[in-house]
């Protein structure tokens, strides 16, 4: 039974490792030191696309300090994150495809060692042609980045429609087709990739990486280093900030472990925040086309969206990616009929993959903008008109994705009524505007990144005779505040202090798996297991204390260190002697707990992406000054509602909410990974003074509403709010910088210069708008066709029938 | 080779007496963490770009990463280990960690150092006052805002009410 009284669910209570990280007591990767421990530095390719003819590693060998060079051909295993694009090398064999492609790796004594053994290295290369645009890549086949994908220089193409989205734009009152740009940019954490690798003399490795994802960094290192899993440990350390950006298994973790098991020595490899830059796996630059048909009411009758995804130069996580720029349009306002079709291209430029949102917030920003553009058209108010059109509670969407709880008219209504939008909206001097934009982020991926019919979280309990609790789990805090959720709770369900409890987690030898902290998963899975084991455990200890006291089972309640009889609460032992009657009784107290998501309705080829146990809900307002002297965007304030479900602690989801506005915040005015336009592909500014991040003279201030709509699937009714509220913040801005001087921004970021275009071109009457006109033209196949749910669909794809259009 | 041609320097380093040794190209914060073992202040850029790695060089806020180890001698130097009072936790250390201002906890040894120099000059700040003085610190997570709580809380603990 769960009281509604809670004692520790809700409370802000700080984390469990606040304190440490306040006296600088943390040990992330970097803080590290083994005894003999040797220093690696990689060298990288300088040239955007070449093959390697020759790589002389000689004169670095000879330099005093220095113990070992190895090249590509020291690790011939390919590997990465997805299953299906295993096509990163630790360190290139035959090519390199990027500026900043490992080469070779030195072990040296120090770091300045190394840094000029690297300098030694001879490498000889034959330049090739390079690709650098998407629409280079649609149209240019050879040379080809990879030799696989779809074809030429396209990594995967992806077709769907559910429903009959033509019947749906003939049925429109009115049909819009825009297009839009997202430019790319990174996640910057503050601390840079670090790992340090032991290879000891039973021939086990260890190693200490800012990993988000121990689990998957543990396989790819078994594949590579071709040593048995069990004699691999993965320990992931302190993240200094993910963000997404430390989701992949990295050459450099790979290249310190190999490097470790030649010289016999820890290796240390620390990036500089140049190479973090080319690490990036960040979000993916998106070219997107929407056709949207819609009802004088404002009601969605098709919607058909293309998008087209500048991967950079390897997969990463770049297929689910492109099904994400397709999945979450359907959860938001109701979508009868629904084409999806995405491209992903190979380019010369870092890799792309998961940043906060995963390859939601672009297609969310073409969406909410063009919302914003039917509403005006139609004459309807933007906020009324979405509030009008939600997609319902307990309900499966066109494209087969479960909604569950829905709170996302409270949220839009929680941010009309705090930022006056009534009085506002249209109404405010020039110069000034309001913007409104809602999303939707799922709680989790409905299924893991390789295919298996096990848990994705799991966890072990223990508890000592003394009264102490040990909690172990294969999730990474991040700084997400993972780790304080684990003890929460089960200090809830057994009844103690959060700060009575060990937590011990993202240790490949210590803890069971959890998957990692990437697709907003950790609070809901985590939890619901941490939920599981510890009822487990609570079950044991009532068992042993009933009989001790001769009082019915269910009579008994765990709170404030103690289990005792609710009806006569003085009748009761101590936390601790619960624990030693139960282990009289029962032998060691430990107990497991597991989650496994509930499987997706949908079942046709590429269902994989978008089911989740449960969305949350954002809507946001922005009020924004625009100067039409300077173009310069100045946000004043956001308020920003968020169906969380329920807050495990209000505190750290507030603390996620402000970081998720910031984070838009610098995406939408500023922040982008670009490339010269020469055929060199050089990143603009691999530096964090010119790449540009919000410092505090940008942020804004931020009014936070929390939604609490407890929804069934998460633990205590909890939802995500890592990354779902990012996801607002671009298009509200853009909606309220056409609120405050009448122009459309379509591509992100919003910059002085595209401001100023777009109000010069409104001053000679022409568009007032800045944004790309048109997408390459691509043959896509014939889509995978799907009857939806109201069509009396079954989730599978229909029968393929040659059609010709 | 960095080994062969190492410097020795002294200086106040939290309130002791320390002599260290290292190769004279080292910075302030190379010293600390690889020389001193004192590996709480952290870095981001290496560059002077993110603040990440400020400490107080006779009270006034510095970028480590900018200052070669060798300018440390006769100064005194303050870092995140030095901030508390024995056990007794710093009133902004304790603030940020009740009020969630460090979520990753990276960059947060910088912020604290710089916020408590700016307390030091100014005990009641406004707003602006912390936004200005803690706009050469990079935060990816929090958005500033509990930063600034925390500040504010803690400057009222200070100042006893």
């Amino acid at each position: 039974m769960v009281s509604k009284d809670f004692k520790v669910i809700g409370k802000p209570f700080r984390k469990v490792d606040a304190r440490a990280k306040c006296v600088g007591q943390t040990k992330f990767a970097d803080d590290i030191v083994l005894p003999r421990m040797l220093f690696c530095k990689i060298l990288r390719s300088h040239l955007p696309h070449a093959l390697i003819k020759r790589i002389d590693v000689s004169k670095a060998l000879a330099l005093p300090g220095v113990f070992a060079v190895i090249t590509g051909k020291d690790l011939p295993i390919p590997y990465g994150i997805l299953p299906v694009s295993q096509d990163e090398h630790a360190l290139c064999v035959d090519k390199v495809r990027f500026i900043g492609d490992p080469v070779a790796a030195v072990a040296a004594l120090d770091e300045d060692v190394a840094f000029d053994a690297m300098n030694l290295i001879e490498v000889e290369y034959e330049p090739l042609n390079t690709i650098s645009t998407i629409e280079e890549a649609v149209l240019i086949d050879e040379p080809r980045i990879h030799e696989y994908g779809d074809s030429g220089n396209v990594h995967k193409k992806v077709s769907l429609e559910f429903g009959n989205v033509e019947d749906g734009f003939a049925m429109a009152d009115l049909v819009r087709e825009d297009t839009f740009f997202y430019e790319g940019n990174t996640h910057l954490p503050m601390e840079q990739h670090a790992a340090v690798a032991h290879f000891d003399s039973d021939g086990k490795i260890t190693l200490w990486s800012s990993t988000q994802t121990p689990h998957y960094v543990h396989r790819a290192l078994a594949k590579v280093l071709e040593l048995p899993a069990s004699h691999i440990r993965v320990i992931a350390t302190p993240n200094g900030g993910g963000f997404g950006g430390k989701s992949d298994p990295f050459n450099h973790e790979v290249a310190v472990c190999k490097l470790s098991m030649i010289t016999g020595r820890p290796v240390k490899v620390t990036l500089t925040r140049e190479e973090v830059f080319y690490c990036h796996r960040g979000r993916h630059p998106v070219l997107m086309k929407v056709k949207t048909g819609v009802k004088n009411d404002g009601a969605i009758t098709a919607m058909h969206f293309e998008s087209y995804l500048d991967g950079g130069a390897y997969g990463s996580y770049g297929v689910a990616s492109t099904f994400y720029t397709g999945a979450l349009q359907t959860v938001t306002y109701e979508v009868p009929r629904y084409k999806f079709q995405g491209l992903r291209a190979f380019t010369n430029k870092p890799p792309c993959g998961p940043k906060r949102g995963h390859g939601t917030p672009q297609p969310r920003y073409a969406l909410e903008v063009q919302i914003d553009k039917i509403a005006e058209q139609l004459r309807l108010d933007p906020a009324e008109m979405r509030r009008k059109h939600l997609a319902p509670a307990n309900t499966v969407t066109a494209n087969y994705l479960r909604i569950g709880s829905m709170g996302l008219g409270e949220c839009i209504d929680r941010v009309v009524e705090g930022s006056d939008w009534k009085n506002r909206f249209r109404k405010l001097p020039y110069g000034k505007g309001v913007g409104i934009a809602c999303s939707s982020y799922i709680c989790g991926a409905g299924l893991p990144i390789y295919w298996n019919n096990m848990p994705q979280s799991g966890v072990q309990l223990r508890l000592d005779r003394q009264g102490g609790v040990c909690v172990m789990c294969g999730s990474t805090d991040i700084g997400q505040g993972s780790d304080s959720i684990l003890a929460y709770i089960v200090a809830e369900v057994l009844g103690i202090d959060p700060f009575d409890i060990r937590v011990v987690t993202a240790d490949t030898d210590l803890t069971p798996v959890d998957l990692g902290s990437y697709s907003s998963r950790v609070t809901l899975m985590t939890g619901n297991a941490a939920i599981q084991a510890a009822e487990r455990a609570r079950e044991l200890l009532v068992i042993a204390v009933a009989e001790k006291l001769g009082v019915p089972i269910e009579n008994l309640s765990l709170a404030e260190r103690r289990v005792f009889d609710v009806e006569n609460p003085d009748v009761g032992v101590s936390f601790a002697e619960a624990v030693v009657l139960a282990e009289s009784k029962f032998g060691t107290i430990g107990t497991v707990g597991s989650y496994t998501p509930p499987r997706s309705p949908g079942k046709f080829k590429g269902s994989g992406v978008g089911p989740s146990p449960a969305y949350s809900y954002s809507a946001a307002v922005a009020e924004v000054d625009v100067n039409p002297d300077t173009g310069i965007v100045v946000v004043e304030r956001v308020w920003i509602a968020h169906d969380i479900g329920r807050s495990i602690n209000p505190m750290l989801v507030l603390g996620q909410v402000e970081g998720s506005v910031y984070m838009g915040l610098g995406e939408i005015l500023m922040e982008e990974m670009t490339y010269r336009t020469n055929r060199n592909v050089v990143h603009k500014f691999p530096s964090m003074l010119e790449y540009k991040s919000p410092t505090t003279m940008e942020m804004c201030d931020v009014v936070t509403y929390l939604i609490e709509d407890p929804d069934p699937n998460g633990p205590y009714g909890a939802k995500e709010v890592g990354q779902g509220p990012l996801l607002p913040i671009p298009p509200a801005v853009a909606n309220a910088v056409y609120d405050a001087v009448g122009v459309r921004i379509d591509e992100v970021p919003i910059t002085p210069e595209k401001v100023m275009r777009a109000l010069r071109d409104k001053g000679r009457g022409r568009d007032p708008r800045y944004g790309p006109d048109s997408v390459p033209p691509v043959a896509w196949p014939d889509p995978l066709r799907v009857l939806t749910p109201a069509e009396g669909g079954d989730g599978t794809e229909m029968p393929h029938v040659a059609v010709h259009s | 080779m960095s080994l062969l041609s190492k410097k020795q320097i002294g200086f106040t380093l939290n309130g002791e007496h320390v002599e260290v040794a290292f190769a004279p190209h080292k910075t302030l914060l190379e010293v600390l963490r690889e020389d001193l073992n004192l590996t709480g202040t952290k870095h981001g850029c290496e560059l002077g770009e993110c603040g990440t790695c400020a400490v107080l060089v006779d009270g006034r806020s510095i970028l480590s990463c900018l200052m070669l180890g060798l300018d440390a001698e006769d100064r005194e130097v303050k870092t995140i280990e030095g901030m508390a009072q024995g056990a007794e936790l710093h009133p902004l250390q304790q603030t940020f960690a009740d009020l969630g201002a460090a979520q990753c906890g990276y960059c947060t040894p910088g912020f604290l150092l710089v916020a408590e120099e700016l307390l030091k000059k100014s005990p009641n700040p406004s707003r602006a006052e912390i936004q200005e003085a803690l706009s050469g610190n990079l935060c990816r997570c929090t958005g500033y805002l509990k930063i600034y709580e925390a500040v504010e809380l803690a400057a009222q603990q200070i100042r006893g009410e």
